[in-house]
């Protein structure tokens, strides 16, 4: 949107995540989930870069490996020019002021036996604001902020909404002022009138403390309405990266075209051609070799089932993992 | 046209009673399913349409729920209050159900042939190589690949969508007259919805079953129905033809819902959200349920219980916008819309 944001605030370069696979009697390692394999992007500062794909394509991981609260196995996540996946543990604490998140399950992510005013107060004291009086102020400013009212401050989860508590939990989220907020599929579990609302809610929280977004989902209407930027990936890799007009307008990688294609509209007068695609997602644990998408892709050839296809730029601004692409670019 | 009216439900109630006191679910929902049809019921959640659907399978659980008044045609028989015997002649052999949580809905201790076989021979009188048989051809049906050897497996051998295919299998073996389907592609990504859709369309088309369709997504509605019903809070609150619902909203509710939608093809800046919350199920209110979320709502609406008022061709919106005697109001409407 706005073309005054060129300051680089993360850069993730080659982010692996493996998970071992463990069997046997004795438990030994017997092979690797490899979740997220071999990620690089960068985030403006200021900009939304939305992350999309379908269940286990590691978006979710992504995003908990940049905050380590997954350790990433390899690869580099610099915050700030600061290297994250290098910092000890207290001076991680200190660099999460600025990094948060926001849970996808708002029944699951907040405390039932804590209060409202605990629950967002906490990441508060944590981070040195040790006045309860100062603390209570701050939260029902939060509070405010985020559309709710000062006197919920004294009730426990279980009394609000789905919305509501979404609301709560973007509140802990901005307590400190962070600069930048990994959103994981923060409106998947809302009905489709209170997911409005929160989308209406985060966008204009990001205009007004001038935050930076990694939003993660799996609704391509939503990130298309939300975003600056989409990510799309593919087990573990990412296929397609562009602006987001670009990318909805002109889609590059078979994946993105069958998944843009996909989608129900609700516009019955909406005419497209379906791209169906056979099969179902492969186990990340045992990937296809080559591109991991060539078993489902309507246009493989040889070579997708051999060689790994680079992530390149192919026009401004525009990467694909695609061998499809790849004469565009020698040429 | 008119073809054979398969289903029809007659102002259902069906409560639950809770410690807080009885909370109506469904309240007062009349419909119709026709052979051959496919109808969508919509709505957010906590609004009735999955307990309008287990209502007509007496799958409610009671206690705590209840059909407490009401009738419910199936051809020409009211099972309202059938039998169980009877119910579980009706249950998968003329009425087949598919579930949203296609692992919940399957027995995780029985292969799959086991629990289709087990279907099929429950309702029909074949030998168990004849219903194996069969129910490999209705893997095969639904798209399963390798269906041969997937039938000695386990329901965790499987991915999500393909339970959901085996479901869908199951549930149509005895080949029902209608298919109830409950949020069947809610769980699944988008490329294999896709997938479970095109299943449902040619089951439609190729076996004239009808299908009720329950969903939150308009845009499956959009794919798949010919006709759509609204609900909230426990009623029905506009029926139409599924394009004209779409591109022409009556009720205050349908165009707040429609209206809320991200879209995948248009750029909005700033979504429009209907203000407030589903209202609590619990809490009994004189007036239009909606009323408290309405930007048309007059003091009529707090007060009186709108009906459902008619608006021709088969299609209906409870609201007193439609009331002949509020014709100024409907005006008004009409003109803030139009701005």
């Amino acid at each position: 949107m706005q073309q005054n944001m060129q300051n680089l605030l993360l850069e993730v370069n080659g982010l692996k995540k493996y998970f071992p696979v463990r069997g046997g009697v004795f438990g030994r390692k017997v092979g690797e989930v490899k979740a997220v394999d071999d990620v690089s992007f960068s985030v403006m500062e200021g900009e939304i870069l939305a992350l999309v794909g379908e269940s286990g394509c590691g978006k979710s991981t992504t995003g908990k490996a940049i905050l380590r609260l997954s350790e990433p196995t390899e690869g580099e996540v610099k915050f700030q020019d600061q290297d994250v996946t290098k910092l000890s543990a207290e001076e991680m604490r200190k660099l999460r002021r600025n990094m948060q998140i926001i849970f996808q399950d708002p029944y699951a992510s907040l405390n039932p036996r804590h209060t409202v005013e605990k629950i967002i107060g906490e990441p508060l004291l944590v981070h040195g604001m040790t006045s309860a009086n100062e603390r209570k102020q701050r939260v029902k400013e939060l509070l405010d902020v985020v559309g709710l009212s000062p006197y919920h401050a004294s009730r426990y989860p279980h009394q609000f909404s789905g919305g509501q508590r979404q609301r709560i939990g973007i509140a802990r989220a901005l307590a400190n002022n962070p600069k930048m907020i990994i959103c994981d599929e923060p409106v998947s579990a809302l009905d489709v009138s209170v997911q409005a609302q929160i989308l209406n809610l985060m966008d204009e929280l990001r205009d007004a403390f001038h935050l930076t977004y990694i939003f993660i989902a799996h609704d391509l209407s939503v990130v298309k309405h939300i975003s600056d930027r989409v990510g799309v990936m593919y087990l573990g890799r990412m296929a397609e990266l562009a602006s987001k007009d670009e990318l909805y307008d002109n889609p590059k990688h078979p994946y993105t075209q069958a998944l843009l294609s996909a989608v129900p509209d609700p516009d019955p007068d909406y005419q497209r051609e379906r791209i169906i695609l056979k099969g179902d997602v492969p186990s990340p644990s045992d990937p296809p070799s080559g591109c991991a998408f060539h078993t489902r892709c309507p246009y493989a050839m040889d070579v997708c089932s051999e060689v790994r296809p680079v992530f390149q730029e192919i026009e401004d601004n525009h990467y694909v993992a695609c061998h499809l692409y790849s004469d565009t670019v020698q040429s | 046209m008119p073809k054979e009216t398969l289903l029809e439900l007659e102002n259902l109630h069906t409560h639950f009673l809770t410690d807080n006191g009885e909370i109506p679910a469904v309240n007062g929902v009349s419909l119709s399913l026709h052979k051959g049809e496919i109808v969508g019921i919509v709505g957010e959640s906590g609004c009735g349409k999955s307990v309008t659907s287990l209502s007509v399978m007496q799958l409610v659980p009671n206690p705590p729920g209840k059909i407490v008044s009401g009738n419910i045609h199936f051809k020409d028989e009211n099972i309202v209050k059938a039998s169980q015997k009877r119910m579980k002649q009706i249950r998968g052999n003329e009425i087949g159900m598919i579930f949203q949580e296609p692992m919940t809905s399957l027995n995780p201790l029985f292969t799959i042939g086991n629990q289709i076989i087990e279907a099929i021979r429950f309702h029909r009188k074949i030998s168990k190589k004849e219903a194996k048989q069969e129910s490999i051809d209705l893997l095969k049906l639904v798209g399963i690949p390798r269906a041969d050897e997937v039938i000695d497996e386990y329901p965790h051998q499987l991915s999500g969508g393909m339970r959901q295919r085996v479901m869908i299998a199951m549930s149509v073996s005895c080949d029902p007259d209608i298919l109830i389907a409950d949020e069947p592609t809610t769980a699944l990504d988008v490329t294999i919805q896709a997938q479970i859709l095109d299943i449902m369309r040619d089951l439609n088309q190729e076996r004239e079953t009808a299908i009720l369709l329950i969903t939150h997504d308009l845009g499956v509605v959009a794919e798949l129905c010919e006709r759509v019903i609204v609900m909230y809070a426990g009623q029905v609150v506009e029926e139409g033809n599924v394009r004209e619902i779409l591109k022409d909203p009556q009720h205050p509710y349908t165009k707040g819902l429609i209206r809320s939608l991200p879209k995948l093809h248009g750029d909005e800046q700033t979504l429009y959200s209907i203000p407030g919350t589903v209202p609590n199920p619990g809490l009994k209110k004189t007036g239009c349920q909606f009323a408290p979320r309405c930007e048309f709502a007059f003091d009529r609406c707090f007060n009186e219980e709108p009906e459902l008022y008619n608006l021709g061709d088969k299609r209906t919106s409870r609201c007193f916008l439609y009331d002949k005697k509020e014709g100024d109001a409907a005006e008004h409407a009409e003109s803030t819309l139009g701005s």
